[in-house]
């Protein structure tokens, strides 16, 4: 009995805390208090942490612009393992209420929630990295990010044909066999531009090249990921990259002796004889920017697209052990290329979609839940990627790439 | 040969009941055995004081009005499947499957706000949402009862694997209504209506969760205590073959149990979807069908004790968050003290219920 009437009293304690708490917010609204001094503060929302290498590389990213930016320990936080719910909500108010006046996320399961804190804290900017919807949206604090990476993969590509054309001249493979595999996590936009550029790439020095990808529906399944690899290798492709967040590709590769090229960052220190090369997005040219504006008072692009030349776009040192000779001055060759704007990634003469040539393609932009085609992204012969928004809408099955199974 | 048995250095024996002073007395005193241990591991790993540690954990839970907030939520959500487990499990019946119904009550509750949206009244949407994924979550637990009652089937495992059942078929779905194209993603549902959202009370988003979860504790508590049903499902749980005898419907009172059991499990579903979240993923559940047996078996299936069991358990996770962001450490250590504190916990029971006898060092051997 005593037992029960002690329980009682504890929630009765806790109703009671939770209309004081309830009291106490409506005081909050009013006085703004500490939150509206001049410290200024940053926040990043990471869906997972350190272990997997899409988070790693934001992170890293914020810690060095912190540094730059000479933002220390107590003006900045970090937030982990937020899931794509309203745990991003709370996440992202929680550090607006701590006085945060940029608040940054990185998944792209978070852009809902960024965009309901948005509306609910009108003085604090939220900057989404990958989402599709700022341009949209039309709120002054809410803005979209994302970094031209297909030139990144399309030169990580570059460096795999390298590969391939050595295989074949030292008689290991015949041009015929000059299979690659890919393992992406979703028929997503973001994994399909990724994927055609690194074949793009290839196929512009090896031009036999073909390629097999498999979907594991996840953007971290270490073990589904591993398997994919395995099933590509078995399946004889000679040479594997990815476009997932987990060590599960490149260490079957590094497994079963095939040469990898990486994502997110360099693998070469648990995959030392068969990391070729990595690219990767640079996060920090973005905060840098995003909270330089912020500090200024002055505006932040509702999208923005980092490129080569803004260092967004970067390319991780190649690993000679396992690349092919002369793959980092064909590589540097390219990316001038692609610079000066000699080179296209996506230029209409090298693709064909069904036997047929690209001439137009109506690319849905303006994201809706019937996926409608709304903007021409094909013009003065090549497909504009990344440019009517920062993210990715890339999605054409070009002809050259076998996808084994689209259930994702 | 030694024919004369050698006693053992330790032998247990079952306990005589304590009082209650001293029942919470053991309690605090594993808490605290816990938390000094937790102190030291701190002090020698991370070199942090574990004082500022034990600060920001509470900060975490209790540090601002939304915090608190949070915390309630999350509370009253774990506490909603933990109740929901308790008549099952005192029925010895043991439901494995909470993460699974709460799986589909919030895909039925998910597919009546995309697919009726703006066609019918908000009030009359909100309705058939409640009985949708009542009905889906009662149906979750009913196929396991219904071979459970009729063939003796084990429940454990086909809960287990309802589970799985659940969570692909609402992966099925989300490929469905995945928006952009691909993305595996549904994203806030009626995000410009606001279709099927559960209304916001006194100005705040959780008001409405912690009061739903309050009133089906102390219904349940009601229920299993003074209720003919809950009565009946007591003595189906200590043996079958008494409540035969007694001319107790054994089937009846599974399948009745189970139905109840389920349709709290999807009630949970339809906070989460149209309260909390508005949208749907394959992990909205988030574990809490397990994490709330835990919080039952604590509590002994007492739905007022679950309150302290499960504010135990969501004020370590809310501060394992809490100290990872203000010291930089991982998550991951935060489960490890979570885990030593649960260890203590669990540990205290055992003492409330059993002693330790210590062979006497003088004599015996001769």
């Amino acid at each position: 009995m005593k037992k029960k009437s002690l329980a009682i009293l504890l929630i009765m304690a806790m109703i009671a805390m939770l209309t004081l708490a309830a009291c106490g917010s409506k005081d909050d609204g009013g006085e703004g208090g500490e939150s509206a001094d001049d410290d200024f503060k940053v926040g990043l929302i990471c869906l997972h942490d350190e272990n997997s290498t899409y988070d790693l590389n934001f992170i890293n990213g914020f810690k060095d612009s912190m540094q730059t930016l000479g933002i220390d320990e107590d003006h900045y936080m970090i937030k982990v393992n937020i899931p794509e719910g309203q745990e991003c909500y709370d996440a992202a108010a929680e550090m607006a209420d701590a006085g945060c006046d940029v608040i940054f996320a990185d998944s792209f399961g978070h852009e809902d929630y960024m965009i309901q804190a948005a509306k609910d804290f009108p003085d604090v900017q939220f900057c989404h990295a990958t989402g599709t919807k700022a341009h949209t949206e039309n709120l002054p604090n809410y803005h979209n990010a994302f970094a031209s990476i297909y030139e990144g993969r399309y030169l990580a590509g570059v460096a795999a044909g390298m590969k391939l054309n050595e295989m074949i001249e030292s008689g290991q493979i015949t041009p015929e066999q000059a299979k690659m595999g890919y393992v992406g996590a979703y028929t997503y936009a973001e994994v399909i531009s990724g994927y055609t550029s690194f074949f793009l790439g290839a196929r512009s020095v090896c031009p036999t090249v073909t390629m097999e990808v498999t979907f594991t529906g996840s953007w971290y399944d270490q073990t589904a990921e591993k398997e994919g690899a395995t099933k590509l290798i078995q399946n004889g492709c000679v040479l594997i990259s990815q476009h997932a967040d987990s060590m599960g590709a490149p260490t079957a590769c590094e497994e079963a002796g095939v040469p990898d090229v990486s994502y997110n960052g360099s693998t070469i220190s648990a995959c030392p004889n068969t990391f070729i090369v990595s690219s990767r997005i640079n996060w920090s040219p973005y905060y840098e920017y995003a909270i330089n504006q912020t500090r200024d008072g002055a505006d932040i692009d509702t999208d923005w697209t980092g490129t080569l030349a803004t260092g967004s776009v970067q390319l991780t040192e190649v690993n000679d052990k396992a690349a092919a000779p002369g793959t980092a001055e064909k590589m540097a060759e390219v990316q001038a290329g692609l610079e000066d704007g000699s080179i296209r990634v996506f230029d209409a003469s090298t693709i064909t979609v069904g036997g047929e040539p690209l001439t137009t393609y109506m690319a849905d932009v303006d994201t809706d839940a019937a996926y409608t085609g709304d903007t021409e992204v094909v013009l003065d012969g090549y497909f504009h990627e990344s440019e009517f928004r920062s993210a990715p809408y890339f999605d054409l099955r070009i002809d050259g790439i076998k996808l084994l199974d689209e259930q994702y | 040969m030694n024919s004369k048995k050698k006693e053992p250095l330790i032998h247990i024996t079952k306990r005589k009941a304590l009082t209650w002073k001293q029942e919470w007395l053991v309690r605090l005193a594993g808490i605290l055995i816990a938390l000094i241990l937790c102190a030291v591991i701190t002090t020698f790993t991370t070199h942090l004081n574990p004082f500022g540690v034990y600060a920001a954990m509470f900060k975490g839970s209790f540090g601002s009005p939304r915090k608190i907030w949070v915390l309630g939520k999350e509370l009253a959500i774990l506490l909603m499947v933990s109740v929901a487990l308790a008549p099952a499990f005192r029925m010895k019946f043991w439901n494995l499957g909470a993460e699974g119904q709460v799986t589909v009550g919030t895909l039925a509750t998910a597919a009546c706000m995309i697919l009726l949206g703006d066609k019918i009244p908000n009030g009359v949407l909100i309705l058939i949402m409640l009985i949708a994924a009542i009905v889906a979550g009662a149906l979750w637990a009913f196929i396991p009862a219904l071979f459970k009652a009729k063939w003796n089937t084990n429940e454990t495992l086909f809960t287990l694997m309802m589970n799985y059942v659940a969570t692909q078929l609402t992966a099925y779905y989300i490929i469905k209504w995945e928006s952009p194209k691909g993305s595996g993603n549904v994203g806030i549902i009626n995000a410009h209506t606001e279709a099927g959202w559960l209304p916001t009370l006194a100005g705040q988003k959780y008001f409405l969760i912690t009061i739903v979860a309050a009133i089906v504790t102390v219904v349940m508590f009601i229920y299993l205590k003074y209720s003919k049903h809950g009565y009946e499902l007591t003595v189906v749980g200590e043996s079958q073959q008494t409540a035969r005898y007694v001319g107790i419907k054994v089937d009846r009172v599974i399948i009745r149990t189970l139905l109840l059991s389920g349709a709290i499990c999807g009630l949970t579903g339809w906070l989460l979807v149209a309260g909390s979240d508005h949208t749907i993923t394959t992990s909205l559940a988030g574990g809490r069908g397990f994490l709330g047996v835990m919080v039952a078996w604590l509590a002994h299936f007492n739905p007022i004790a679950m309150v302290l069991s499960g504010l135990l358990l969501v004020f370590m996770s809310r501060g394992a968050g809490e100290i990872s962001t203000t010291y930089g450490l991982n998550p991951s250590y935060g489960d490890i003290l979570t885990g030593i504190i649960l260890f203590f916990v669990i540990a205290s029971e055992f003492f409330i219920n059993y002693q330790l006898h210590f062979r006497s060092s003088k004599g015996k051997e001769e």
